[in-house]
């Protein structure tokens, strides 16, 4: 086979395996590298180096290094001149030797010498300047052919278009964290503006003081119990926050009242939920249903609620969430007319009233959560926080608990075996 | 002799001369664990490196950069390279690309 043949087919099967190498997307850096040995070993190159362009800072930034030395310069700056020049070559081969009039070849050109680089080759592509590559002498000791420079072309392009991926890649890896923290800025902006408004309607009452607070948290955390994910838990506390919204609009001597209300302050006080809705409805929330939990956080299951009268499934579900926690902490915490009430009365108000005032299966997620809470399964202490310690620890307050939740859901094996284990037979 | 992996066997211990055989084909991966060893016996002062190739059968691009960068190396050090059973089909490659013109073949 004539050498010329032998040749080709040695650069060919290098040009191959850089574009495989290309291709494969492996790390970047190890691309690079592998790429200066390809064009190095088609060629017999003894030295070599591959360089990204900063069209920012105007350098060329070394990524791969072969036989340099450590005093090579590992970062080569750019005059706009040589910038123009480099363009208007195009990526095309540049003997060192035949560039001494460019800036560059100037500053640079001890360090040149020194490691006996003869060629340089702009990488440009698309019109603008990515990278560069440096090559020394070959190790036949012969000048570059214009075979050896087409080779190192084609190498180029190859590995030019590497980098202007990577470039893409990092460019969209910026912008995506961008608007990541641009994204976390607006919702953190919602979330303070959301418990603003709620600091806002709990001033109005001075006895319900951190009341809707409270109601967003009670909501999240039966939103957590029924396995909800991360961006649902936070729109069922939003909705929670921001349920009486419309009593912005009642009067605060209603809203004060000390004693028993009549019929037309009841009518007003009654309206919140749907001037709630009024209020809410033209915001863009990030959660849906928003509105629909301000408006029905009154109705009932057994249709018996306001301002709809709405039975059961006509109810949204997260207006079924905030009824409970609403609920939940009016009867939790003390009022101008009664104080707090027990923890063992609640719960036991509260599946009285499953599948009449409240959805069944939302009692005993609340319930299940208590209990897994004073059982030391769950460390959060979310109950402990919003109750007080010795509200949540009163005495027979677990078996009651265990007792309830076996009464309501007798097939789950978790209260199956805590009633049993208490002695108590559980219901089927 | 040491096996390595059956790309890279080291003949000798570390001394003023070194034998390491190349695998069958002289790729990345098995270049860059010559170049690490050949590295390593040079900064341990050894002054002759011998790289056998008697299990070789093809040397690629990498392989090519690689025995480049071994033969910068040793110079730099003040050492020699030698490469010792090249096969033919290998001579005329590292005699295209001017290999030949830095080492001692045997």
């Amino acid at each position: 086979m004539a050498e010329h043949d032998h040749k080709l087919i040695h650069a060919f099967g290098a040009l191959a395996d850089l574009g495989q190498e290309i291709a494969n997307k492996n790390n970047f850096q190890e691309t690079i590298r592998t790429s200066l040995h390809l064009i190095s070993g088609a060629l017999g190159i003894m030295r070599g180096a591959v360089a990204r362009y900063s069209r920012f800072a105007h350098e060329l930034n070394l990524l791969a290094v072969r036989g340099l030395g450590e005093d090579f310069p590992l970062s080569m700056s750019l005059t706009s001149e040589d910038e123009r020049q480099f363009l208007t070559n195009g990526l095309v081969p540049i003997e060192v030797s035949q560039a001494k009039v460019l800036p560059f070849f100037q500053v640079y050109d001890a360090s040149f010498e020194r490691r006996r680089l003869e060629m340089f080759l702009p990488l440009v592509v698309r019109d603008e300047i990515v990278g560069a590559i440096f090559l020394g002498e070959k190790a036949t000791g012969e000048p570059y052919t214009s075979y050896d420079k087409e080779v190192i072309c084609a190498m180029g392009q190859h590995i030019g278009v590497a980098i202007t991926q990577r470039n893409l890649m990092a460019e969209i890896e910026r912008r995506v964290e961008e608007n990541r923290l641009l994204f976390d800025e607006m919702r953190s902006t919602y979330h303070d503006t959301v418990k603003a408004f709620a600091a806002a309607i709990d001033c109005k009452d001075k006895y319900t003081e951190g009341h809707s607070v409270r109601v967003g948290k009670f909501s999240e955390i039966i939103a957590s119990e029924l396995g909800w994910g991360n961006e649902e838990i936070e729109g069922a506390a939003v909705a929670g926050y921001l349920h009486d919204v419309g009593k912005l609009t009642v009067e605060r001597k209603i809203i004060n009242a000390p004693y028993r209300i009549n019929a037309k302050e009841s009518a007003e006080l009654n309206r919140h939920p749907a001037v709630g809705f009024e209020i809410l409805q033209p915001i863009h929330h990030p959660y849906t249903d928003v509105p629909l939990a301000a408006k029905y956080h009154h109705e009932r299951i057994d249709g018996r609620g306001y301002p709809d009268g709405l039975h059961d499934r006509e109810i949204p579900f997260i207006a079924k969430i905030v009824n409970l926690a609403d609920s939940f902490d009016a009867m939790t915490t003390d009022r101008p007319y009664r104080a707090r009430r027990p923890a063992k009365e609640v719960v036991e108000d509260l599946r009285r009233n499953a599948g009449k005032q409240f959805a069944p299966e939302l009692v005993t997620s609340f319930l299940g959560g208590m209990l897994k809470e004073l059982q030391g399964e769950d460390r959060n202490k979310r109950f402990r926080r919003l109750l007080g310690r010795d509200y949540m620890e009163a005495e027979g307050i677990v078996e009651k608990l265990r007792y309830t939740l076996n009464e309501m859901e007798p097939t789950t094996p978790m209260t199956f075996v805590a009633a049993a284990s208490i002695g108590e037979r559980p219901v089927h | 002799m040491i096996i390595d992996n059956g790309t890279v066997a080291v003949a000798e211990p570390l001394s003023e001369k070194s034998v390491i055989f190349a695998g069958d084909y002289l790729n990345k991966l098995s270049g860059e664990r010559l170049e690490y060893d050949c590295k390593r016996r040079l900064e341990a002062g050894c002054k002759e490196i011998v790289v056998n190739f008697s299990q070789t059968e093809i040397v690629n691009s990498i392989g090519i950069s690689i025995l480049l960068g071994l033969i910068d190396t040793a110079a730099s050090n003040g050492a020699t390279v030698v490469f010792s059973d090249v096969n033919e089909n290998t001579i005329e490659l590292f005699d295209m690309l001017g290999v030949t013109k830095h080492v001692t073949i045997t």
